[in-house]
């Protein structure tokens, strides 16, 4: 399963939402190929029998009393951020110009 | 000095803060133009804070266990009102809005932060290659790499610049760097160490842990930032045991298992394993009872490891988009928006991580490569916990070669085996460390790794103080 094409590449970019340029999927293509095939000798093995492990242990829900506290960042938030209106995060266009 | 006579003296009145601070700010001032451990040196918060802690000397008050001593900090540890870049173009610009556990914790204490250290980018990698502001060098060699992803704090320890520092430990990125720079570095047990404030790169794996010079430093380091914290909900809620009283006890009676699979591994150079043999040595020779022992499954480590730590890292870092924070690269859409920042925002290496992430994690790849890797993550824990049946600890190499030069690892696979050692502990949840331990054929640091089962950090401190005591 150690091949890996172009194509699948250039799909998995889009999956993760980046813009690759042509030179950029010649470049990681063989070195991803290269990276899942060194993965083989866990592909190959058996574990139907054996449990995942998601996290080192095996951790229960944590609650903690409901009590109100001031957070009392909202401001150092929006400072940092790339542009912003009227309290909240601005970005362009998502759905096209308004009607 | 030591950490512990700073603070001794600092503590007496006979020793400012100021003057700690100052003098290295000098040292810093000398070498870091060469090296390049920092990413940013806050010398004016420092002094300020230092001018604190002498004015609660002065006034009588408890200035905290590590008053006065001077810290870095690996620049993926959130600090308020000071630039937290992961050393990645992504966060250019982005102050954050609050401190992480362990900086709170610090300063509760008394020590006072020199600056930001650089790592590879968002702590992937093993050389501090992949930083976006340049590589940092070996103090015992600038032609070589320090390590990485910490590599930043291993330099500013080993150059003297602060007599501790903080890493990340992902799959190796506190305790290789310490190997390759000749210091001491700790990865704790998964979740004794709040995780609070550290940008997350692979969420199952990551810690916080200490660097130092001497291993009473890093424990008194560990005592200060582990315990836990009610903001990180994998924080390890039990009473944390006290080490440093600890350390002076010997191995006497120990049981110690030399890692078969970890000495003979593919990569692993000879005048490596002789120091590693050398170290089981002068553990029998104060006590202990020293076997070779067989984990076999951690010869899987390293594939299960970059199939589940990238796949963790493509959907952390798929909140890096331009919106929030950081760096945003302009288009006419948002989706356009998204892309265009994320491309020109990433490194190489990142790039390449999330798309291998995002591969084990697709439909029809995911059984075969996420689902498996986290089988094996289950195998690893069952040998281990074999072996610690008969054993109280684990040693191994902790890096498979001394350092090595820059440029010379630029296949990311070739990088990738450096981890083969250090993988294991992190997969497993448990406390591993790296202590120096003489030297290889080039003359370069070799580490000697010790690795306990969860939660026993005590015993490996134990381990490491003996090695340390046997090289003196």
């Amino acid at each position: 399963m150690a091949s890996l094409s172009r194509e699948e590449v250039a799909h998995v970019a889009q999956l993760a939402r980046l813009n690759l340029t042509d030179e950029q999927l010649d470049t990681f293509t063989p070195q991803l190929a290269a990276i899942l095939a060194n993965a083989a000798d866990v592909e190959a093995l058996d574990l139907d029998d054996v449990p995942p492990t998601s996290h080192p242990y095996p951790l229960q829900n944590v609650w903690r009393p409901d009590v109100v506290r001031q957070s009392g960042v909202r401001d150092a938030v929006l400072a940092a951020a790339p542009a912003t209106q009227d309290g909240m995060f601005r970005v362009p266009s998502v759905l096209g110009d308004a009607p | 000095m030591s950490a512990l006579e700073i603070a001794a003296a600092v503590r007496a009145g006979e020793r400012t803060a100021r003057a700690v601070v100052e003098e290295h700010l000098s040292l810093i001032g000398v070498r870091e133009p060469e090296l390049h451990a920092f990413n940013l040196v806050t010398a004016e918060q420092a002094l300020a804070a230092a001018d604190a802690v002498d004015a609660r000397v002065a006034a009588g008050e408890d200035p905290g266990p590590l008053a006065g001593v001077p810290i870095a900090l690996k620049d993926n540890l959130c600090t308020t009102a000071i630039p937290t870049t992961c050393s990645s173009k992504i966060l250019a610009g982005w102050k954050p809005p609050y401190d992480a556990t362990v900086v709170e914790r610090l300063a509760a204490a008394g020590a006072i932060s020199l600056g930001k250290t650089n790592l590879d980018e968002f702590a992937m990698g093993s050389s501090t290659e992949h930083s976006a502001f340049g590589p940092s060098k070996n103090p015992h060699d600038i032609t070589k790499v320090p390590g990485g992803s910490s590599g930043g704090s291993a330099v500013a320890v080993a150059a003297g610049f602060a007599p501790l520092a903080l890493g990340s430990d992902t799959g190796g990125s506190i305790r290789q760097p310490a190997a390759l720079c000749g210091v001491v570095g700790v990865k704790p047990t998964y979740g004794r160490v709040s995780r609070y404030g550290l940008v997350a790169f692979a969420s199952s794996l990551d810690q916080i842990g200490p660097f130092a010079a001497t291993v009473a430093d890093a424990a008194a380091l560990y005592e200060v930032i582990a315990g836990y914290d009610p903001r990180d909900s994998t924080s390890i809620p039990e009473a944390l045991p006290p080490v440093r009283h600890r350390l002076d006890d010997g191995v006497a009676g120990l049981r110690v298992g030399l890692v078969t699979e970890l000495c003979q591994a593919e990569g692993i150079a000879p005048d490596v394993v002789a120091r590693v043999a050398a170290a089981a040595e002068a553990l029998a020779a104060a006590g202990a009872k020293v076997e070779e022992v067989s984990v076999p499954a951690v010869i899987y480590g390293l594939s299960a490891y970059y199939l589940i730590a990238p796949a963790e890292a493509s959907s952390n870092l798929a909140r890096y988009d331009g919106v929030r924070y950081g760096l945003r690269v302009d288009a006419p859409t948002t989706a356009e928006m998204y892309d265009r920042t994320r491309t020109e925002g990433f490194g190489p290496e990142v790039l390449r991580r999330i798309m291998l992430g995002t591969y084990a994690l697709s439909a029809g790849y995911y059984d075969a490569y996420y689902g498996k890797a986290q089988k094996v993550r289950t195998l690893i824990i069952r040998d281990f916990q074999a072996a610690y049946e008969r054993f109280d600890v684990l040693i191994s190499p902790t890096s498979p070669t001394t350092a090595f030069a820059l440029g010379a690892k630029a296949d990311p696979l070739a990088m990738y085996l450096n981890d083969i050692c250090t993988i294991p502990s992190n997969l497993a949840g448990h406390p591993a460390m790296s202590v120096p331990f003489g030297v290889g054929a080039d003359g370069l640091p070799v580490g000697v790794q010790v690795m306990a089962n969860a939660l026993d950090e005590v015993t490996m401190f134990q381990v490491a103080a003996t090695l340390e005591g046997a090289m003196a």
